[in-house]
């Protein structure tokens, strides 16, 4: 933009273009300026998060920043009473395997509905779509009552299930994968690849960043749910981490801050060092499958 | 193919139809009777204070949140688009809330806001102001609330504005300033008509999460595990979605808040076709 101006500015009005540029200039600081100030909003509950749970006694009330006297007890005491790492344990498992799951019969799914021919297949598409509809709120009364009977309540199992295939996952996968070019296919299967292994062995590499945009998508949603597990979840062994922090922090923290400040940060540091790690993709990721929705 | 369509039947179909039944009788988990009772739970809703109040607070949480969401998310987006430098690192921090636990950053700011002692209080007294109640008191604590909400959905808009906003050809722009049109002008007539799908796609995704909002009320208001009043101070931050929770799975009254979830589904399908109605309307420049 700025070599538009500039293409444009004869000799005359060059005094002109300089002014403007020096104005630019002024705007360019001030534009910094505003975003900063966002950025210390977006932060500095993180920092004083932090700043709580190394702190004790009356300095938790203080509003100095950099604890005087830093101490681990506020941590310690948290792993020793409560189930702290079976919670984190309980979240990973259950998001790592809805996640494997969602990737595996989603792309399948996908698969199957854009490129494959079978009766009955917009049918099939359109009831699925229409599960979209559905707010997990109708489903949760039915799936307790349901889950009651089948003996699923309280169990890793109950809170998983629900979340095995998704229809946003495959409503994405089936877009990506009617992209794929119909040829390529083909000559695979000419090269001796059954429907499966095209789909393994070709279309799922054709795909690979929107399978690794869904895989993000996915691994947020369960580690950070809350809804369902918390009416699924009855005993302090079964609880992942979101619940067990709303549990913990309502009651059997009482209202020691410093002790759930502790829990949070636990529950929000190793989060944030994955995602220092990954931001690239998971911001590009996150921004592709909103376009495509 | 057989497979994934089972599970959407029975996970998702059969428990919305189970849904509707349920509305219709009355469901006490505890007893065994469960008479058929026609659309009483909706005649008893329509009475209900508790059910207005909730319906009204859900209502502003979606007129506060909506709004503030898209117009502070295109505000950072447009900002962090025009500066050269840092735009990466700033569209990194910016998201650092959307992707962290809502249970987490609710009882942080549930600290932020804490009337006694609590940073935000500390600091007003600091400046000479009065101390505000924010969450303990009814007038403060649903803007409170929604005020959470905003700054954690804010990054998510932000990268999908800035997504839109790329998408838009540099020679529009160009073109227009040839013409003398000045940066508001450009925005007003070029950069708002061309980012339209994106505005609407975030005002309904934002209007459907808002609808629905549920963990940061059961977090900041509420004792989080859900004893005393779910909904705040004189239920002044109750909202449909603790409402059904509570309902359901405090007084067991399973029927009734199926009522309630059914009116939910209601709202939200009405709210997904008028999108589908916007987006499909073919807009020509």
């Amino acid at each position: 933009m700025a070599e538009g101006a500039v293409k444009t500015g004869n000799v005359d009005n060059d005094g002109k273009v300089r002014a403007a540029t020096r104005v630019k200039d002024r705007t360019w600081l001030l534009k910094h300026a505003i975003l900063l100030v966002g950025i210390l909003f977006m932060i500095f509950p993180f920092l004083w998060m932090l700043a709580t749970s190394f702190k004790q006694g009356a300095e938790v009330y203080g509003i100095n920043l950099i604890p005087r006297e830093p101490t681990w007890a506020n941590f310690t005491n948290l792993l020793k009473d409560t189930d702290y790492l079976r919670w984190y344990l309980n979240s990973t498992v259950v998001a790592m395997v809805v996640t494997a799951s969602e990737l595996f019969f989603d792309s399948m799914a996908g698969y199957a509905l854009a490129k494959l021919r079978f009766p009955g297949r917009s049918i099939i598409l359109m009831v699925i779509l229409s599960t979209l509809m559905i707010p997990t709120e109708m489903l949760i009364i039915p799936w307790y009552m349901m889950f009651t009977k089948a003996g699923w309540i309280d169990t890793l199992w109950g809170v998983m299930l629900p979340g095995l295939i998704s229809a946003f996952g495959v409503f994405l996968m089936t877009q990506f994968m009617s992209g794929i070019p119909g040829d390529l296919l083909d000559a695979a299967r000419i090269d001796g690849l059954n429907e499966f292994g095209v789909w393994w062995h070709v279309a799922l590499r054709l795909v690979k960043p929107a399978l690794a945009a869904l895989a993000i998508l996915v691994f947020l949603g369960n580690w950070n749910a809350f809804l369902w597990p918390v009416i699924v979840i009855e005993s302090s062994a079964t609880r992942t981490l979101p619940v067990g922090l709303s549990l913990f922090s309502g009651g059997e923290a009482g209202s020691e801050w410093q002790l759930i400040m502790a829990a949070a940060s636990l529950a929000v540091i190793p989060v944030l060092m994955v995602f220092a790690f990954f931001q690239r993709q998971i911001v590009q990721g996150i921004a592709l499958t909103g376009m495509k929705s | 193919m057989a497979l994934p369509l089972l599970f959407f039947l029975g996970v998702r179909i059969y428990p919305a139809l189970l849904a509707f039944n349920v509305s219709l009788h009355e469901w006490d988990i505890m007893s065994r009777a469960r008479p058929f009772v026609g659309l009483d739970n909706f005649r008893q809703l329509a009475a209900d204070p508790v059910f207005w109040k909730a319906a009204t607070n859900t209502f502003w949480y979606v007129a506060i949140t909506v709004p503030a969401e898209l117009a502070l998310g295109l505000a950072v987006a447009s900002l962090i688009q025009s500066v050269n430098k840092f735009q990466g690192f700033y569209r990194t921090v910016y998201f650092i809330p959307y992707i962290t636990s809502t249970v987490a950053v609710s009882w942080v700011w549930r600290w932020l806001y804490f009337k006694n002692g609590g940073i935000l209080n500390q600091l007003l007294l600091a400046v000479g102001l009065p101390a505000q109640p924010f969450l303990s008191g009814p007038a403060q604590a649903l803007y409170s609330i929604a005020a959470v909400v905003v700054w954690q959905a804010l990054g998510y808009q932000v990268i999908i504005f800035l997504a839109g906003l790329e998408m838009i050809p540099p020679t529009f722009k160009e073109a227009a300033k040839i013409d003398g049109a000045n940066a508001w002008q450009i925005f007003r007539r070029i950069t708002l008509p061309l980012l339209n799908p994106t505005i609407v796609f975030l005002a309904v995704l934002g209007t459907i999460s808002s609808l629905q909002i549920f963990a940061q009320i059961m977090n900041m208001t509420s004792g989080g595990s859900g004893q005393g009043d779910l909904g705040g101070p004189l239920n002044s931050t109750l909202s449909l979605v603790v409402y059904i929770y509570s309902l359901a799975f405090y007084k067991f009254k399973m029927g009734y808040a199926s009522a309630i979830t059914v009116v939910l589904f209601a709202v939200i399908l009405v709210v997904t076709l008028v999108q589908m109605k916007v987006l499909n309307r073919r807009i020509e420049y």
